[in-house]
């Protein structure tokens, strides 16, 4: 009896073993290791998820450097598919990664890989990679010159490491910049300064409401005056908070974005909200359609924004009855210490999925690379505001004379280039926040906070510290960042997975078996022991 | 005795299931759901708090942010349309709202690129069924009137396809050409002498819907009839949901 008895439980803890380990992990790969030479008698086709800017001359951009990368490697296809913002990449990805459908390669952010890592080898590291000899950064077997790996700027490869790994090369490296219309400011009285303080912003904003006596704003003739309107409420709050050298987070991802200089920096900002000097794009609209309208003085929107921006914008969402003149300056977001001023750093960087194939790999890692060269690299970033990430391709012979023929026409157009002059001469100024599971979600609530705060006072909510105690709160659940898992590479788990359920119900079936194989025994024994 | 008393208890039952049945349906009779009008809606100032019954017409989408599902309405009622934005709302509730339902919102007014509508709002799903007959404004079009129908279903007919770019493309993915198959699409037509942008909001419409397959097949040069509602972003920017060529 004895012996059955540990024959049984030995064989329940075998099988709950080969359970567990066949469960954990919900989704799991072999690692990826680099093949000693490309296979070109195969062909592969490989997906490649990208974003633009809602503008054609990116499409174009990334279909020539298919077909290009194509006629380098005519065994590799490459097809494209196209969204106008990350959140959607992110959302479909995650969706894809619990079927196996991932792309091969993905323009992301760096927050967002710290989601993706929820499988073991999801995402591919790319350290050995970057340093392989053959079909590394600058490698000897590659059909195109590629940046070397000291070529790319050390600070934005810096920040496509997660967990002391990197996961993805940068693209394109933008920043933030306050477009402002210089004109009004100057009608106000005010000279503007080389670098903006948050005191000039909001003493110029709360200047800019004065009424006329028709009731419309003296300064614009308007009836619609927003002096100061914030794109990404997300930045405004981490980079107020960095500038003050105040807690957001710390590296492991413990949260401490609810603290007292984020209390007050509300009561600050919602003080300005109240009074209609400062609005949200998520409350009002683009920033800079009301820039060009004459409509605001200060619209801080990304550098990668900036043929939206000014009286001669290339792309316009307003009709040209409602476009002021005005000169647009450009310049860094607003400081608390002009002399050491601090900008974040934004911008595409570009991953890649693992494939049961490594040769599938190999192939995205060589279209990855040669997003990085020169033609790709110099053609993109003069769409926009952004600069390339190679020093390569900013000290290109074709990038320099693109800078140099500002204000020439409109593929120079001037408020594009000064916004990447402004982080060319920043990118020492420049940061990013930690990156683990649970960042973004913690980046959406810096910006749920202001929004929240901005709302409410609008709404004749008083902004006190009963009012922002309860704000933090709701935050805090609706982000669930008290019950974040601080780990690198971790996420929560959401519904029980099916392997979870299967597990569970055998564990209730082995210990059914186990009590009735014990009755059984039981009343085997005492029969014998009656008879 | 234990007979009786047990007929006593069953009918005591049948009486109070039957009288229960009878308020829950007298309910809806007696108690007259009401909120503001549309004018004293259209009066009412932006971040204002509003309450207004409505009718769903159409749904842009549902979605979940942190857990939490969000939906988008185009509503509408005998006296005036409204646009209910990111109402947070349920998976279940999206599923039962469908044309005509009657709803009770209560949220914020807001304004965003010159769309008013409703946001942060709270809904109660009433008894009641309505769907609005489109309003042919056509030739309101490019007049200041238009905007007192914003948000209203609307028709316009006998428009001419005009080129939406320098290459002669009848339509457009995204407004300028940057999308693929599956973004907004984007289109223009001419009447009396002036041309306009319409758009079919791939959220309220996707690519295996009738419209945006009838859109995808036009040609510059085809007369047409449209159906949709009355959306604003910076000016007029209808989100058409039917389109017949003739």
């Amino acid at each position: 009896m004895r012996k059955h008895s540990i024959l049984a439980v030995l064989l329940a803890v075998i099988l709950m073993g080969t359970l567990l380990t066949g469960c954990h992990g919900q989704v799991s790969m072999n690692s990826f290791e680099i093949p000693d030479a490309f296979d070109t008698s195969r062909t592969y086709e490989i997906t490649f998820w990208a974003k633009n800017d809602t503008n054609k001359t990116q499409t174009a951009i990334y279909q020539q450097a298919i077909d290009d990368f194509h006629a380098l490697y005519p065994n590799v296809t490459v097809n494209l598919r196209l969204y106008t913002n990350y959140g959607d990449i992110y959302n479909d990805v995650i969706t894809n990664i619990a079927t196996s459908t991932t792309p091969n390669v993905c323009i992301t952010y760096p927050d967002h890989i710290a989601t993706y890592m929820t499988g073991s080898e999801v995402v591919v590291p790319l350290d050995e990679l970057i340093v392989d000899p053959k079909y590394g950064l600058g490698g000897s077997e590659l059909a195109f010159d590629s940046p070397a790996a000291d070529e790319v700027v050390p600070q934005f490869l810096e920040e496509c490491r997660i967990g002391g790994t990197t996961y993805a090369l940068p693209f394109m490296r933008s920043t933030e910049a306050c477009y402002v219309n210089k004109t009004y400011v100057e009608k106000l009285g005010y000279t503007l300064p080389d670098v903006l303080t948050w005191d000039f912003i909001w003493e110029v904003s709360e200047a800019a409401l004065a009424k006329a006596d028709d009731g419309t704003y003296a300064l614009n003739g308007q009836n619609v005056m927003i002096p100061f309107i914030y794109k990404s409420t997300d930045n405004m709050m981490i980079q107020m908070l960095r500038q003050l050298d105040a807690d957001y987070s710390t590296d492991a991802g413990e949260i401490l974005l609810f603290n007292d200089t984020t209390r007050a920096l509300l009561r600050e900002i919602a003080k300005h909200g109240e009074s209609r000097a400062f609005s949200t794009f998520k409350i009002s609209s683009y920033p800079g359609n009301f820039l060009n309208a004459g409509q605001c003085l200060f619209a801080i929107d990304s550098t990668a924004g900036a043929t939206w921006m000014g009286t001669d914008a290339p792309l316009m969402d307003i009709s040209p009855d409602k476009i002021v003149k005005f000169e647009t300056a450009v310049l860094p977001v607003p400081q608390f210490d002009p002399a050491n001023p601090k900008m974040i750093s934004q911008g595409p960087s570009v991953c890649i999925f693992n494939k049961e194939d490594p040769q599938e790999v190999l192939a995205s890692w060589l279209f990855t690379q040669y997003l990085l060269t020169d033609k790709m690299q110099t053609a993109y970033s003069e769409t926009e505001g952004y600069i390339p990430v190679t020093t390569h391709a900013q000290n290109s012979a074709e990038y320099q004379e693109y800078l140099s023929l500002i204000g020439t026409d409109t593929d120079h157009y001037a408020v594009k280039i000064q916004a990447s002059e402004l982080l060319l001469d920043h990118i020492g100024d420049t940061f990013t926040t930690p990156v683990f599971n649970g960042s973004a979600s913690l980046r959406d609530a810096a910006g749920q906070l202001i929004e929240s705060a901005v709302k409410s006072v609008r709404r004749g909510t008083v902004i006190d510290d009963n009012y922002i105690d309860q704000l933090y709160r709701d935050t805090r659940q609706l982000y669930r960042l008290g019950q974040m898992n601080v780990s690198v590479g971790k996420t929560d788990l959401g519904p029980l997975p099916r392997t979870a359920v299967i597990l569970l119900s055998a564990l209730v079936t082995v210990w059914i078996g186990i009590l009735v194989y014990l009755l059984i025994e039981k009343i085997r024994q005492k029969r014998q022991s009656s008879e | 005795m234990k007979k009786v008393l047990a007929m006593l208890l069953v009918l005591a039952m049948a009486v109070s299931m039957i009288a229960c049945t009878q308020k829950g349906g007298d309910a809806s009779k007696a108690e007259e759901v009401t909120g503001m009008t549309k004018a004293e809606y259209d009066a009412a100032a932006v971040d204002s708090e509003v309450e207004v019954v409505t009718y769903v017409q159409a749904k842009q989408g549902w979605w979940e942010n942190e857990g939490v599902g969000m939906a988008t309405f185009y509503t509408q009622s005998e006296d005036g349309a409204y646009f209910l934005y990111n109402m947070p709302c349920s998976k279940e509730d999206y599923d039962k709202m469908t044309e005509g339902t009657k709803i009770k919102v209560k949220g914020f007014k807001a304004e965003w690129s010159g769309e008013v509508e409703i946001i942060d709002a709270k809904y109660e799903i009433l008894d009641g069924s309505y769907v609005a007959k489109a309003f042919d404004a056509t030739s309101l079009l490019g007049t200041d009137e238009l905007i007192k129908h914003q948000n209203e279903k609307v028709s316009f007919t006998g428009l001419t396809v005009e080129a939406a770019n320098d290459a002669g493309a009848a339509f457009l993915y995204n407004w300028d050409g940057s999308g693929s198959q599956g973004n907004d699409l984007y289109f223009n037509v001419s009447v009396n002498g002036q041309t306009y942008s319409f758009t079919v909001e791939s959220y309220l419409c996707g690519a295996d819907t009738d419209v945006y397959k009838a859109v995808e097949g036009l040609k510059v040069g085809d007369t047409i009839d449209c159906e949709g509602f009355l959306y604003w972003y910076e000016g007029a920017n209808p989100h058409i949901t039917a389109v017949t060529v003739k």
